[in-house]
């Protein structure tokens, strides 16, 4: 236990190092979201509207953005091989890995999403929605972005590919992020869509781990 | 030779079997009566769809090293490297027997890549490793130490050089006490001093009744028998 926690704060001190890991996140997210009023016009209401919705799609990219070397680096580095004699399982060697890298990626997306949401003029109730929203939805990016982290590292490639691997599995947690803010402001009630989404991260915390160490022990040569 | 002597000391004091325990009774006290023994046989390897390794069988017993020889490419990294099992094997036994951990956690990997992450410092680095399954043994500073480094524990493993890197990667080895330690070339890029130290480390560990299986070129520090893998 007390390795795959070193391990975690580990990974996440790693990403948030080398070449600002979260920093860049954070920007690219801001980059994005900046870029929206520009592309749809000055339109408030408008604006208002399609903010959840360009807040989750901006956190889906800034997610996979820095993914692809979560298990290059070891695997280059020798660590992984290391890692494999730790005597810890793989699953929750990946499960550790993970949590590390959301915590210097994924919770800073969390913790920017209220002023990002302000500069899209979207109102302090689905603020407030989009980021409890974020920080149930994001790990399963995370877990689910392990998979093709995983799965790169098996085919010696890298950059995009991971978020073209990755992207078409995410889109079930992006409906439900959305649609628990949408559901409220309709009156609808947010508990099913954010049941839904917490049910995305747990199972996807379980898949996720699995498939992505069957990965990594193909990549073993 | 100084820091030699200081990380004997070190490791008298903190319990780690240094080069004066040869008796047998001692080993069999410290070791709880289980004496570990790692047989090999049939082994064979495939890489890239051609069998590197194949047929390759030897015993190792307590307190014994074997030193893995043969031309570049005859298959000594991966010989190592399977019986880690970091490679699949295509045919053969790998048997570890007389200890309670599994081959995996009683197996010290010192391969050609030093698993170190630049941005972290020295003793940053070995902190994870001396949270891995096995018996605790030196603290990261004493390891440090105990390979002549402990001055450079706060400084980042990106301006190491290559022999430093080696050893920082050396001193993994003493943080959790494993029996069996696989070593792939361990005195490339090391200076005279720092071999020096590496054969004291070494022929401890074997004293201590620990096995040692070593891919190398050069005559080892400490008696041998000989594996000559891939003739020709």
């Amino acid at each position: 236990m007390g390795f795959l926690l070193a391990l975690a704060g580990r990974t996440a001190r790693l990403s948030l190092g080398a070449g600002g890991g979260a920093f860049t996140g954070l920007v690219f997210f801001l980059s994005v979201v900046a870029v929206v009023p520009f592309g749809v016009g000055p339109d408030l209401p408008l604006l208002s509207r399609i903010a959840p919705a360009m807040l989750w799609i901006a956190a889906l990219l800034a997610t996979l953005l820095g993914l692809d070397r979560l298990f290059q680096d070891d695997r280059d580095d020798g660590s992984l091989d290391q890692l494999l004699l730790s005597g810890q399982p793989l699953e929750l060697i990946v499960l550790a890995k993970a949590a590390g890298h959301w915590l210097a990626t994924g919770l800073p997306l969390v913790i920017g999403a209220p002023l990002f949401g302000l500069m899209l003029g979207a109102g302090g109730e689905a603020i407030a929605l989009v980021t409890l929203t974020l920080l149930i939805g994001t790990p399963a990016l995370t877990f689910i972005g392990a998979i093709g982290a995983a799965l790169i590292t098996a085919m010696r490639r890298g950059g995009l590919i991971v978020a073209v691997l990755v992207l078409p599995f995410t889109i079930p947690v992006l409906i439900f992020g959305v649609s628990a803010v949408g559901a409220a402001a309709s009156g609808l009630g947010a508990a099913t869509p954010l049941m839904i989404l917490a049910a995305l991260t747990l199972a996807s915390s379980v898949a996720g781990p699995i498939a992505a160490a069957a990965a990594l022990r193909a990549a073993l040569d | 030779m100084n820091f030699v002597r200081r990380s004997h000391n070190e490791r008298t004091r903190h319990g780690w079997n240094g080069s004066r325990i040869r008796d047998a009774a001692v080993l069999t006290a410290l070791t709880g009566g289980i004496v570990a023994r790692l047989e090999v046989s049939g082994l064979k390897v495939k890489r890239g769809g051609r069998a590197v390794l194949d047929g390759i069988g030897f015993t190792l017993e307590p307190g014994e090293a074997l030193a893995v020889t043969g031309r570049n490419g005859a298959g000594k990294s991966t010989l190592l490297r399977a019986v880690a099992g970091l490679v699949p094997r295509e045919a053969g036994r790998v048997d570890w027997t007389g200890e309670d951990a599994p081959l995996v956690e009683a197996t010290h990997y010192f391969g050609h890549l030093d698993a170190l992450k630049p941005t972290l410092s020295t003793a940053d680095n070995l902190a994870l490793w001396s949270k891995v399954a096995g018996l605790p043994g030196l603290s990261a500073i004493e390891a440090l130490e105990a390979v002549g480094l402990d001055h450079l524990e706060d400084l980042p493993a990106a301006y190491l050089s290559a022999g430093q890197r080696r050893r920082v990667a050396f001193a993994r080895l003493l943080l959790v006490r494993r029996p069996l330690w696989l070593l792939d070339e361990p005195t490339a890029a090391l200076d005279t001093a720092a071999e020096a130290t590496f054969g004291a480390l070494l022929a401890d560990h074997i004293a201590a009744g620990g096995l040692a299986l070593v891919a190398t070129h050069r005559p080892l520090p400490v008696a041998a028998r000989m594996l000559a893998i891939g003739a020709g």
